[in-house]
């Protein structure tokens, strides 16, 4: 919603741009090998994924603009790795705000302050924060790039039938509806997915009863990027505040509800006001400030039992909804979006079979499992569901007035990338390991000179050699589709990732690592390429 | 005690008020003190946490 007077899209510091429908043939159309419905982050980023392996798409969105209703702000660190993938990291470098650092208050007195993890060796802060138009105009720069991403705006799927070998969708655009068919459909359509109801399919899980009212306002603030949350403020007894900086002098108040304040009052422009200028006085802030746009939401754990139905995969909101503490629904969409991007780029240029495809529900759907897990316990303490955890919550609080392990109950559990343990696209950990990543995990990276580990990793498969026989063990597999990077068996890496002279770490194109052997043999990494239903004679 | 143990009593408390209820909330967590005090088998230290605890809690905090 925006203050009176304003128009839907009518933004203090961002111009919407006006997408018009597709001139299109009027003949058949042909079946395309990926369509994918919904241009928002997490469809645009599976397109660029498919790109980056040389798959065209074809994206379809019902609406001729950038989403305004959805405002995730956070992007974390692995989701960095996978914007650098897709060669669209730059401007948001160049636009973002790094942060590192939390700080909560009770009653007005600080009672944690956090770090997360951060070192010289990462080559990405854990965190960033950027309003989603940017987030959207960034990628559609980058899909407006690329030769193998066709866009179509103003055009809505209205039907969706199986056929052999493929989907059949219909298109309704301002000019008519078409069939189009397609041999694979990501359906990156959003919370309120069309696709998921026309094939009858339901989220599942829980809704929460904490009510939160999310503004955006415009001032000259002097705090730096750091984010607040402030329990039991003065401005708002028994709630909790959260605020966060954005670029363009944007601030995200986030503020709680009372039990049995009806949401349709307290979003009226006065009362959202009103509120704002409670926590603004209760941050000490003095001067002006202007309403940019605010909306009201609730949390929920919602989820589909299968992240796949036949030849159609669910990828971010359609699959899942999670709750907003923790920033995990645009970072994990992300992640889903280059998680299938990958694979079925594998499948479509014959480098591997359909099989891979059937790892993609468990590994997206566990880290969904996994942010329910974690969200769920941020969710009790921000918004306590029951009388027992809020008094726990309470007195978590106070006691953290004298305590910090007690302050520590209060730590956001921000996003980090899931281990993909027990998937069929990993192996089993190798023995004798005392650290690096396990089978699963996302990579570790690490300052060498001139760079980072991250930037020698190819786009596909890659092996890290510990030292020559390592190397030479790779490149006895005369595997094209496999690059190696040969790595000192002594030093900063090798002790990151518990390698010795023989050692070596399988990793995929998405970062994550595959299989990993003390003493790697040729014939073990033949058989952990198998496994992942890779074939061996590849084309590079 | 690690974060993770003390999130652990944390948990299981918030559960245990409610199954007491809110009528039998306060006289169960007065227990619990009392119990655990004892436990705690050191009558300063227990006196120096009830102090403790004082803070933040009432009209001053």
């Amino acid at each position: 919603m925006r203050p009176k007077g304003r128009g839907e899209l009518d933004s203090l510091y961002f111009d919407y741009p006006h997408f018009a429908p597709p001139a299109r043939d009027k003949g058949t159309e042909p079946r395309r090998p990926v369509v994918i419905v919904g241009a928002g982050p997490v469809g645009m980023t599976a397109a660029l994924t498919l790109a980056q392996y040389g798959i065209r798409s074809l994206l379809l969105d019902r609406k001729d603009t950038f989403n305004d209703g959805s405002r995730a702000i956070c992007i974390s660190r692995s989701s960095y790795y996978i914007l650098e993938r897709i060669g669209a990291v730059a401007p948001f470098l160049e636009k973002s705000l790094g942060w590192t650092r939390g700080r909560s208050f009770y009653r007005g007195r600080q009672i944690l302050e956090f770090d997360m993890p951060d070192s010289e060796d990462e080559k990405f802060r854990p965190m960033y924060n950027l309003e989603q138009q940017y987030i959207e105009q960034f990628l559609w720069d980058a899909v407006e790039a690329s030769a193998l991403i066709e866009t179509r705006w103003q055009s809505e799927v209205t039907g969706i039938e199986d056929e052999a070998g493929g989907v059949s969708l219909t298109v309704t655009d301002p000019n008519g509806s078409y069939t189009l068919p397609a041999a694979w459909v990501l359906a990156a359509d959003g919370a309120r997915s069309a696709i998921r109801q026309m094939r009858g399919l339901r989220l599942k899980g829980a809704n929460y009863e904490g009510r939160y009212v999310i503004a955006d306002v415009q001032m000259d603030h002097d705090y730096p990027t750091i984010r607040r949350a402030l329990f039991d403020p003065v401005c708002r007894p028994g709630g909790t505040v959260l605020i966060h900086r954005q670029p363009d002098n944007i601030w995200r108040i986030d503020y709680q509800l009372r039990e049995g304040e009806s949401a349709e009052k307290a979003t009226r422009e006065e009362n959202v006001r009103a509120s704002v200028a409670g926590v603004l006085e209760e941050i000490g802030h003095k001067g002006d400030w202007d309403l940019e746009w605010w909306s009201v939401y609730s949390a929920n754990t919602l989820l589909l039992d299968d992240y796949r139905d036949g030849r159609i995969f669910f990828i971010g909101d359609s699959a899942h909804i999670v709750p907003i503490f923790g920033v995990r629904g645009l970072n994990n969409g992300m992640a889903d979006g280059q998680n299938i991007g990958w694979k079925l780029a594998w499948v479509l240029n014959g480098y591997a079979s359909e099989a891979l495809l059937d790892s993609y529900t468990p590994e997206r759907r566990g880290a969904t499992l996994d942010v329910f897990a974690n969200a769920t316990k941020s969710t009790r303490f921000m918004t306590p569901p029951t009388h027992g955890w809020q008094v726990m919550r309470d007195a978590a609080l106070s006691l953290a007035l004298t305590r910090p392990s007690a302050g520590r109950l209060a730590n956001p559990r921000q996003m980090t990338p899931y281990t993909y343990a027990d998937s069929p696209a990993t192996t089993a950990d190798g023995t004798g390991f005392s650290a690096g990543p396990v089978p699963g995990a996302m990579i570790t990276d690490v300052a060498l000179e001139g760079g980072f580990l991250s930037d020698r990793i190819g786009q596909g498969f890659t092996l890290l050699a510990f030292g020559d026989d390592a190397a030479e063990q790779a490149r006895a597999l005369r595997d094209p589709g496999l690059e190696v990077v040969t790595l000192p068996a002594e030093g900063a890496a090798a002790v990151a990732y518990g390698a010795r002279a023989g050692s070596a770490y399988l990793i995929r194109p998405d970062l994550h690592v595959a299989g990993r052997w003390q003493a790697a043999r040729a014939p073990d990494i033949e058989a952990a390429l198998g496994a992942l239903s890779l074939h061996k004679e590849v084309s590079a | 005690m690690t974060q993770e143990q003390l999130e652990q009593v944390y948990e299981e408390l918030a559960q245990a008020i409610d199954r007491a209820g809110p009528e039998q909330a306060e006289v169960y967590l007065a227990k619990l003190a009392l119990a655990l005090a004892e436990d705690l088998g050191n009558a300063d230290r227990a006196l120096a946490v009830i102090a403790e605890c004082e803070t933040g809690i009432g009209a001053q905090g």
